[in-house]
């Protein structure tokens, strides 16, 4: 089993808000991310693949296949929008770096296919930095080693 | 259990090719990789060993053993090489950064005098890396 981790980025706008709390606890809660013009990040993905080695290519996975799933399902819908206006699925749920990682998870986990065009080797694990200081892991239901 | 990471720098050349596919069907798999005169990479090879820490030394191995482990089984074979023509198992065995990683287990795993190799990982460039556990 081997683990092939891209790096890609994406930057995006959001509020942290809870339309059901007060004023006051939103402000409580969320401090300076509750802005209501919001505020952006740049962010850095990691996604994970796991699976064998396809002995006709020595690959775990076609990158260029992965590259263009990504940018398609994840950086041509997050990139350079304000999430909680631009992205239906946030006009709804707090855009949290914990549930865009989710978000995201979600979005790749049927979407990514082998060299061949077949099933590609199991998303194992999504890494969303919002900066350089904090970060975020979601491996589905399961846990990675990575 | 404590895990020890080194980390080590190789750069090398490398191209991808099937010889059991056409050349139209190697083109299309490999795209630009399949350029037969190779491009190259800076590897950064991080090594990660677990082990209990030795109560006499307070370490889980000697780095210093580790770091001439690696420089003799590793960056020997692989740095400033073209991976297909001089490293013998890549002759045979396309030099993906997947193989690469497997391989560096194979050479790495039984020559270590304490602990055990937990982990293998290569990056091919800051964006792209593969992890490898021997299993």
């Amino acid at each position: 089993m081997v683990y092939l981790t891209r790096r890609y980025r994406f930057s995006a706008s959001h509020r942290l808000h809870n339309d059901n709390l007060t004023p006051e606890d939103n402000t409580r809660l969320y401090g300076k991310c509750d802005n209501a013009f919001g505020h952006g990040h740049n962010y850095v993905l990691e996604v994970t693949v796991a699976g064998e080695v396809d002995p006709q290519t020595g690959m775990v996975i076609d990158v260029g296949i992965m590259d263009s799933t990504v940018q398609r399902q994840v950086l041509d819908r997050f990139d350079l929008i304000y999430l909680n206006l631009d992205d239906p699925h946030f006009r709804t749920v707090v855009p949290t770096t914990e549930n865009v990682c989710t978000e995201i998870f979600a979005a790749l986990k049927d979407g990514l296919s082998d060299a061949s065009g077949g099933p590609a080797a199991r998303l194992d694990r999504v890494r969303l930095e919002e900066t350089p200081s904090n970060f975020f892991e979601y491996f589905g239901d399961g846990s990675s080693r990575i | 259990m404590i895990y020890v990471t080194r980390r080590a720098e190789f750069s090398a050349s490398h191209f991808y090719h099937n010889p059991a596919m056409s050349p139209e069907e190697n083109r299309r798999l490999f795209g630009k990789c399949n350029n037969p005169h190779g491009h190259g990479h800076n590897y950064t090879l991080e090594v990660t060993v677990a082990g209990d820490v030795d109560p006499a030394t307070g370490m889980v191995m000697d780095l210093k053993d580790l770091k001439a482990l690696v420089e003799a089984e590793v960056l020997q074979l692989m740095d400033h090489r073209f991976l297909n023509k001089e490293v013998p198992v890549f002759a045979t065995t396309i030099p993906t950064t997947e193989n690469i990683a497997i391989e560096i287990w194979k050479l790495l795993a039984p020559r270590l005098k304490s602990g055990s190799l937990h982990r293998i990982r290569v990056y091919e460039t800051p964006d792209l890396f593969v992890d490898y556990f021997g299993d």
